[in-house]
């Protein structure tokens, strides 16, 4: 080989190089050239303002990236801008909720509101409380919740640990469909029953309907979680002498308990913000009502959907509706927090 | 405590495959017997039927005897448990439970079972771990979990693991393939030891392991791919290594086949 050639090989291993700051500088300048045309076009709606910006972003960085550094690089540019773009698109919608949410809820959040009942006052006063609408909801949740995930995460390990042939194909053919089943029908179908039984709403009704909406999605994440405990930990524990039950409760599931922890709570989760069989089941109360198995009952977001609806558009009720919504977000994350605390407590050790 | 196995005619399927076909042959008490072969030529199936594991996979059905001193282990009313208690398996992997700490995988067969006494748990997993060569490196980290171990020591402490119940038979397969020489040597040693108490059937790719650990060999192969496995020659390691009775057996020893 020339000497020549042997001289240009290292060159040939770098090329041009974009600083660091760049994207920096091309978002604000996008940001700042968006806002520009916006004022000058005269387009108002800051939807459009930033539309404009994102493309700008990522047509500009494509372009110097083409200009400075080379073709494929300047297609990593690109999928990273555009990865940016829908990262910002994501996040904006949720920031914005969160933020409406707690600036207008904690208007009349308070310990007061957290401990006080509508007993005494009229949707469209203002004072009053949710202490009824939380007892509600976490008495009905509890229960739906104390039903759903024994036989949830049983069907679960039958399909993963037992099932074969018909009997497992028809249960996951069942559990797909209740995974479709809308929340009012579930509410309807408790209903028909409560009806045969002439019985009144009372808050275990609802628990029965959420727990309908509940078990699929534990079936279905307990399921992914089973699935991915190793084989070679259960023959571990075959070899052993080990029963396959007593493998089951002493191996696979303790090593997947995060898993079906996290599943498990957003499942919890989503039946919390039900509405629909509530409203059918439990009927909704204005007073505290600590008994789940008679009598009308309050819920978050019966409570939160009462106060819009049944006020007149009264100021009062709405903030206290956006207080409701807050302490659901609150209660949902709380939990949510506490589950994860669990599942990192239990979740395989390891390090040395 | 340990127990001779007699094998007859015995044949393995996964489903409508058959793994291996029509094998028969007899493992000494307190000895060490290597398989060796080709992949795929229906070692390590061999070796599950040996403690009924072979039926834990989908499919899998056996036919044949298996005597364990004169118990058929496929006999009517034989708890495929029990058998397992009796004969324990070490698998090519490490495979420590990860959410139990050293002393507890262990103690687990133990545990798991429910058959202990707690003031004897301390004894049996000490004794254990110093059977496996463990017990130095670990006795000051006995409730760190099993995972944070190097490879050669989580399969020292899957061996330990096995021991702890007191199994008359211990069945390897490839123990040493995940591991690094020295890891390899520790293990090799430790099967050198174990004999004294246990039979001992081990699996292995290295030819020089075979004639390091080993006092019979029993060399596999298959005429084809898809085919059923079978048993060529069993025999005195020594004579398997230096004057084999079968051409098939010096071809695949001196690395000529095909
Ligand atoms: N779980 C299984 N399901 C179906 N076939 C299998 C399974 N395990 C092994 N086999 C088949 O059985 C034969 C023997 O495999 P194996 O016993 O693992 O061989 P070896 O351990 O000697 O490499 C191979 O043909 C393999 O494809
Ligand atoms: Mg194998």
């Amino acid at each position: 080989m020339s000497h020549a050639v042997t001289e240009k090989r290292p060159s040939s291993l770098k090329g041009g190089s974009l600083p660091r700051w760049s994207a920096w500088a091309v978002a604000l300048a996008a940001t700042g050239a968006g806002l520009g045309i916006s004022a000058a076009a005269g387009l108002d709606s800051s939807i459009q303002w930033a539309l404009i910006a994102a493309l700008l972003f990522v047509l500009v960085n494509y372009v110097l990236a083409v200009r400075v550094e080379g073709r494929r690089q300047a297609k990593d540019r690109l999928a990273t801008s555009l990865v940016w773009v829908a990262f910002l698109l994501a996040v904006i919608p949720l920031a914005s909720l969160i933020w409406e949410t707690v600036s207008r809820g904690l208007k009349v959040f308070d310990v007061y509101f957290l401990t006080h009942s509508m007993g005494v006052v009229s949707d469209t006063e203002p004072g009053g409380g949710i202490y009824h609408a939380i007892i509600g909801t976490l008495e009905q949740v509890a229960l739906a919740t104390l039903i759903a995930v024994p036989i949830g995460v049983l069907t679960a390990v039958y399909l993963v640990e037992y099932g074969r042939g018909r009997l497992a194909k028809t249960v996951t053919f069942f559990v797909d469909v209740m995974t479709g089943i809308p929340s009012i029908v579930a509410g309807l179908f408790i209903l028909s029953i409560m009806l045969i039984l002439d019985l009144q709403p009372f808050g275990f009704a609802g628990s029965l309907a959420l727990a309908i909406l509940m078990m699929p999605v534990v079936v279905r994440s307990t399921e992914e979680m089973l699935k991915l405990v190793p084989n070679e930990l259960r023959e571990a524990s075959l070899a052993l002498g080990v029963p396959k039950w007593r493998t089951i409760m002493k191996v696979v599931l303790p090593t997947s308990i995060g898993g079906i922890t996290t599943g498990v709570m957003l499942a919890v989760a989503r039946i919390m913000g039900e509405t629909a069989p509530v409203l059918l089941l439990v009927w909704g109360a204005d007073y505290i009502n600590n008994n789940p198995f008679e009598g009308a009952q309050a819920s978050l977001p019966l409570y939160i959907y009462e106060q819009y609806a049944n006020s007149a558009g009264s100021p009062a009720a709405y903030n206290r509706a956006w207080a409701a919504a807050l302490a659901l977000i609150a209660i949902v994350m709380i939990l949510n927090l506490a589950a994860r605390g669990i599942a990192r407590w239990k979740a395989p050790k390891t390090g040395r | 405590m340990a127990k001779r196995i007699d094998v007859s005619g015995l044949t393995a399927y996964y489903g409508s495959h058959k793994a291996i076909d029509d094998i028969s042959m007899t493992v000494e008490p307190r000895s060490v017997t290597a398989f060796i072969g080709p992949s795929g030529c229906g070692k390590s199936t061999f070796l599950r039927t040996l403690n009924r594991m072979h039926e834990v996979t989908t499919g899998g059905r056996v036919e044949g005897k298996v005597l364990l001193d004169d118990e058929d282990l496929y006999g009517q009313g034989v708890d495929p448990v029990a058998v397992r208690r009796t004969i324990g398996m070490v698998f090519q992997r490490p495979n420590p439970f990860p959410t139990m700490s050293i002393f507890d995988n262990v103690a687990a067969g133990l545990k798991l079972n429910g058959s202990y006494k707690k003031s004897e748990l301390g004894d049996v997993v000490e004794k254990s771990l110093k059977g496996a060569n463990l017990w130095n490196e670990v006795k000051d980290r006995l409730n760190k979990p099993g995972s944070g171990l190097s490879g050669g020591q989580q399969q020292r402490l899957c061996i330990a693991r096995a021991i702890a119940v007191e199994p008359q038979v211990l069945l390897m397969d490839e123990p040493c393939s995940a591991l690094d020489p020295i890891s390899t040597l520790a293990i090799e040693d430790l099967i050198g030891e174990l004999k004294e108490r246990f039979t001992i059937v081990i699996v292995t790719h290295n030819m020089q392991q075979a004639a390091r650990v080993s006092d019979r060999t029993a060399f596999f192969n298959l005429s084809a791919v898809g085919q059923p496995g079978r048993l060529i020659e069993i025999d005195d390691t020594e004579r398997i290594f230096s004057n084999p009775s079968v051409q098939a057996t010096e071809d695949y020893i001196s690395g000529r086949f095909g």
